[in-house]
């Protein structure tokens, strides 16, 4: 049998005696390994999609451990995952069959929690089998004799690429990738993946490119090229070449046969489905119900915020006392631990959760996936199934329950492209510059680097393929100097070059150091601890309040929030956080002190409205055809049919390739709502775009307001007889997005970010001396103004504004979308709000306009001064 | 996303003592003038002091060369902090016309500084110096080493009834100008906060903001200003373009 030549006796024995038949793809998997190619695996959950990935190495592994002769433990297996988690658990699993099946194996993780003295022992002994982050990788390759560390390496697994891929984390990935390519060239690759819509391109990153034929690169923007030095410099790369193209072509990828056919609903709620708002607060009877007839249920919802509000409305109908637990990323990681170890005994009845629960671990017997509001993209949507059931012959059960009218179409669109097992497409992803510069100085801090080899190496990375040579060399100096026009830290350069061998090297180990603190491409945004205090003594509202404040006592943290949330909030104003309704009393150090709150039914400020994951391109897509082809509103609710015919007859709904936008008037305001369907942060960033114009031409515009699915901007000119074609042309993404970039706040975040991973600036340390009594040492908003004043075309100014396009501002989807709607804009211009228009305008007043808003803070606490002079 | 989250109304809060122990303040144009025990003192958008009477322009922790400072340690901060400094505070001395200019201390970010700088920031930095009389003040980070620029070093130096020094002395100081603390204010209002530099004054005496590009603050609510300012504190908040006044009631700690 095939079986039996692939697999060796132990592991034969070991599958037949737990009465385990090996799954094709992972004979497969085994098969291509000893034939030393490299697979990305594409398969449901369930698949056995680890044991496939490592079954290889093990059976690689077995003979070594079983020779008698003990062979020196040498890294064998690399194992990278985006989840410090998923390593544990990876561990605990592979534990039984080496143990079981007596391999003399070593198998040890590597996260940012290991001990020191672990990590010195993992590098003089390196285990067989290693299992760590991205970051960590990195580390290890920014640290000296990282070669002699990787030079027997025969495979890498990196597990659920298809999350890391696309991300900032996956640029770095990459290039460490290629670093290792370079030091144990034989190695083959193995990525594990979900379901994705490219899978070509997912391939790609898995594998890179062969770098291009040494000819003809390096010359393109070259103008005054010493010829004796080229030549010398391609002899030496010739000479040096040792680089070994990743095993390329046909072939890479294996795919598991899909699981069945996952069963997914749309609540069809009995309930009047909102007009606006994302709480689906309306469905929560029949959510409740969905729990109680299932096993145990994961509620996914958007955002922590949702998340709080879904669970207080859960236990507030919770006639049955239904174990229902709550988990997102702010929660305190013991707790968040307590309602993983619950599930996993299967004590829970449901888990309310926001992406957290995304990915990886299985933490028991989900047999119902419930999505609160809309899904925003079909290949999340299908990860998240996925978390339900993990028996792959027996369907997958999901719910959806959008919470408005837009988001009732959205969840159809979603659920048709399931069952047709359509995907939304991740964009290609462009590599970060901050990103490159960071594994630049990693490199510099290892194994000294030859600027044309390492250029090579980086070109053979998906990500950065189309780098050219002259960006690669900007980003170097950027490591080096700052890579400033003005040439004044030469003499205090990071990394330098060897006079003989023309090698960089990091300056001295100080600066080796400070990079190791810094790695990684995730910047949190500042966290505060949210901790429940108590009064020294117990105050009752009303009693006056004595002189100098009794004393607070600290007690429980409760998780993490943002900064800036903390922020907005006034002392006295109540919120949803862990499941409780709190009341904020201040900020000390760095803990943002609470009490509890109990009663207030209606916490007074809601956390962000909206969602973090904008609207897929590919649903928004189908959404638009949707609300044109009768024949596919059969299945939509009669409320929702009813609103679209009104929609038709009060105005139009258009075409799928046309854009409709409205005027109308309305209490002493104009109107303007145009619908892109192309998610919030577009929207706000053409929302933005717009009202600069509108106030150039004159119409006096108050605000706007940007949803998931249109932009409403109100003025007090009317605004039927503008020139839309004018209005929405494209140039407004050149001088009007400059000027406006210029001063945006975002902007800054972003550029705050690039430099933190670029290493401009240091990360902030947790433990670190916060800046609580003392000075914050300098400020990246400032840095930002300067250099933008002094050199606007600095490297990281256009990594920022590369990432603003992709991020925060979603600038690249503005773009293709006023590309795709170029003349095909259609106006009305009607006496009163639109069907449509309702639900914006429903939104509208929720949020207040933000133009110029900071002088405007300041604007007001003058005018305070004024009455009180007065 | 500030941008997305909802401003709720407020309640109005009662109002502190504060509010009845503010100085006395004129809003004029883009500055404040206010009152230290006799004196009239102007306090400008950018940063600086100006005292009318004496023709005297002041600025504090001008913190030059700081950018230099960080990349000498590996963090490459842009090289332009210095050219920014000098060019604003260039500006202010041809708007003012000073007879005196007082660098209140920390002009330079470290005793370095000045040999790190650039050939032509120093000549303009000694251009200035040569059309008025310039007094450094000893600071904590530079101390006496700008003096090979030109101009005078004081420790402490008296203008009228007000005494000028780098940093604020504990207790009681009336008629005191300092520097050293980088004040900076968290105000709030609409759902939201905005923290910038500020000077921060009761009426009595008054730290001034730090004039450098890159210079970080301490926020007024820290308790480092609760013994210079015992019956709390005004801040006169540098806006974009002019001097606004905030009231403590609507200041924040970080």
């Amino acid at each position: 049998m095939k079986q039996g030549a692939l697999l060796p006796s132990p592991f034969a024995d070991w599958f037949a005696a737990r009465g385990w038949s090996p799954r094709p793809h992972q004979l497969e998997l085994v098969r291509r390994a000893k034939a030393g190619l490299s697979t990305l695996l594409i398969a449901p959950t369930g698949a056995g999609k680890t044991l496939a990935g490592f079954l290889p190495s093990l059976i690689e592994l077995a003979p070594r451990a079983d020779d008698g002769l003990r062979r020196p433990h040498r890294l064998h297996t690399l194992y990278v995952s985006p989840l410090k988690a998923l390593t544990t658990d990876v561990a605990r699993n592979l534990d039984t069959p080496v143990r079981e099946m007596k391999l003399d194996l070593r198998i040890e993780s590597r996260t940012g929690d290991t001990p020191p003295h672990k990590r010195q022992r993992q590098r003089a002994h390196p285990p067989d089998i290693l299992l760590t982050t991205p970051e960590q990788l990195s580390l290890l390759i920014a640290s000296e004799h990282a070669r002699v560390f990787f030079e027997d390496l025969q495979a890498v697994v990196v597990d659920e690429i298809h999350a890391l891929a696309p991300t900032k984390r996956g640029d770095l990935l990459a290039l460490a990738l290629a670093r290792l390519q370079r030091w144990a060239p034989g190695h083959r690759r193995v990525g594990l993946s979900a379901t994705v819509a490219d899978e070509e391109g997912l391939a790609r990153y898995l594998l890179g490119h062969a770098p291009p034929p040494l000819e003809g690169r390096g010359l393109g923007g070259g103008v005054k090229l010493d010829v004796s030095d080229m030549s010398a410099a391609v002899a030496r790369r010739r000479k040096e070449r040792r680089f070994t193209p990743s095993p390329q072509g046909e072939g890479v990828i294996v795919k598991a046969p899909p699981g069945a056919q996952p069963m997914v609903d749309v609540l069809d709620s009995d309930a009047r489905i909102p007009w606006a708002g994302h709480t689906a607060r309306h469905a929560m009877p029949e959510v409740y119900a969905a729990i109680k007839a299932a096993k145990l249920a994961l509620v996914f919802v958007n955002t922590r915020a949702q998340a709080e509000l879904t669970f207080q409305e859960l236990w507030r109908i919770n006639d049955d006392a239904l174990p229902i637990a709550l988990h997102h990323g702010s929660l305190d990681v013991t707790q968040r631990r307590k309602v993983e170890a619950a599930m996993a005994r299967g004590d829970l009845r449901a888990v309310v959760c926001t992406s957290t629960l995304d990915l990886g671990i299985d933490w028991g017997d989900v047999d119902l996936v419930i999505q609160m509001g809309a899904p925003k993209g079909a290949a999340r949507l299908v990860q998240r199934i996925g978390r339900a059931n993990h028996r792959l012959d027996e369907p997958s059960r999901a719910l959806l329950a959008p919470s408005n009218r837009f988001e009732v179409l959205e969840c159809r669109a979603a659920q048709e492209a399931v069952a047709e097992g359509a995907m939304d497409g991740a964009e290609r992803r462009i590599g970060g510059l901050d990103c490159l510069a960071q594994h630049i100085m990693g490199c510099a801090c290892g194994e000294p680097f030859d600027a044309d080899e390492l250029y090579a190496e980086v070109i053979s990375t998906e990500p950065y393929a189309a780098l050219p040579r002259a960006q690669f060399d900007r980003v170097i100096d950027l490591v080096a100097t700052g890579g400033y026009a003005l040439r004044s830290y030469d003499r205090y350069k990071r990394i330098v070059q060897d006079l003989n061998t023309g090698r960089w090297r990091a300056r001295n180990p100080t600066i080796a150091q400070q990079h190791r603190m810094n790695v990684g491409a995730i910047v949190e945004s500042e966290m505060l601890d949210v901790r429940l205090v108590y009064r020294a003594q117990s105050s009752r509202p009303g009693t006056p309040k004595s002189d100098g404040p009794r004393p607070l006592v600290p007690g429980r943290r409760l998780g993490q929030i943002e900064e800036y949330f903390i922020e907005g909030l006034t002392p006295g104003d109540t919120f949803l956080f862990a499941g409780e309704v709190l009341r904020f009393l201040s900020v000390r150090d760095t803990d943002a002190l609470v009490v509890r709150a109990p009663g207030a039914e209606n916490p007074s400020i809601p956390s962000y409205a909206g969602g973090k994951f904008p609207l897929s391109t590919f649903l928004a897509d189908r959404v638009r055809h949707m609300l044109h082809e009768p024949k596919r509103q059969k299945l939509l609710p009669q409320q929702v049919r009813d609103w679209i015919r009104m929609q038709k007859k009060r105005s139009v709904v258009p075409a799928p390739d046309e854009m409709l936008i409205e005027t109308f008037p309305r209490a002493a305001k104009h109107y303007l709502v145009c619908y892109p369907f192309e998610g919030r942060l577009a929207h706000q960033t053409l929302g933005m775009l717009i009202t600069r114009r509108l106030e150039r031409a004159g119409r006096k515009p108050m605000g706007f307001l940007a949803s998931e699915y249109a932009m409403a901007v109100w003025a007090l000119e009317p605004m039927d007889d503008l020139d839309l074609d004018a209005l929405f042309d494209e140039d407004m993404l050149g001088d009007d997005l400059e000027a406006w970039l210029a001063e945006s706040t975002l902007m800054k975040a972003t550029f705050s970010k690039c430099a933190v991973i670029a290493g401009m600036i240091e990360r902030k340390l947790p433990g670190a001396v916060r800046k609580t009594g003392r000075q914050v040492s300098f400020s990246s908003d400032l840095i930002y103004d300067v250099l933008k004043q002094y050199e606007p075309d600095h490297i990281l100014l256009q990594a920022a504004f590369a990432d603003a396009g992709e991020g925060y501002l979603d600038i690249k989807r503005v773009g293709a979308l006023l590309r795709r709607v170029k003349g095909r804009l259609v106006h009305r211009a009607l006496p009163h709000v639109s069907p449509f228009a309702a639900p914006v305008m429903l939104e509208v007043g929720r949020v207040g306009v933000q133009g110029g808003a900071d002088e405007a803070v300041l604007e007001d606490a003058a005018s305070l001064i004024a009455e009180a002079m007065s | 996303m500030p941008l997305l989250s909802r401003p709720a109304p407020r309640p109005s809060r009662p109002r502190r003592r504060a509010v009845q122990a503010l100085p006395p303040l004129a809003i004029v144009g883009s500055h404040v003038e206010t009152r230290l025990g006799d004196t009239l003192v102007t306090a400008l958008p950018d940063g600086a002091l100006w005292i009318a009477e004496a023709k005297t322009l002041i600025v504090s922790d001008l913190h030059l060369e700081k950018g230099s400072a960080f990349a000498l340690r590996g963090q490459m901060l842009p090289p332009y902090d210095t050219h920014a400094a000098l060019v604003k505070l260039g500006k202010l001395i041809d708007a003012m016309a000073p007879d005196i200019v007082v660098s209140l201390g920390d002009s330079f970010h470290d005793g370095g500084g000045v040999a790190r700088m650039a050939s032509s920031d120093r000549d303009l930095l000694q251009g200035m110096i040569a059309r008025c009389d310039w007094i450094w003040v000893e600071g904590n980070h530079d101390g006496r080493a700008p003096e090979t620029l030109g101009g005078v070093v004081r420790d402490v130096l008296h203008i009228g009834a007000l005494v000028l020094r780098h940093e604020p002395t504990e207790g009681a100081a009336p008629g005191e100008i300092a520097g050293h603390l980088h004040p900076c204010a968290k105000v709030s209002g609409r759902g939201r906060s905005v923290r910038r530099r500020c000077f921060a004054t009761d009426g009595a005496r008054l730290v001034m903001p730090a004039f450098g590009a890159f210079t970080g603050g301490l926020n007024v609510c820290d308790d480092a200003y609760a013994e210079i300012f015992p019956d709390g504190v005004t801040a006169l908040v540098l806006g974009k373009d002019r001097v606004l006044p905030a009231p403590m009631e609507r200041l924040l700690s970080d």
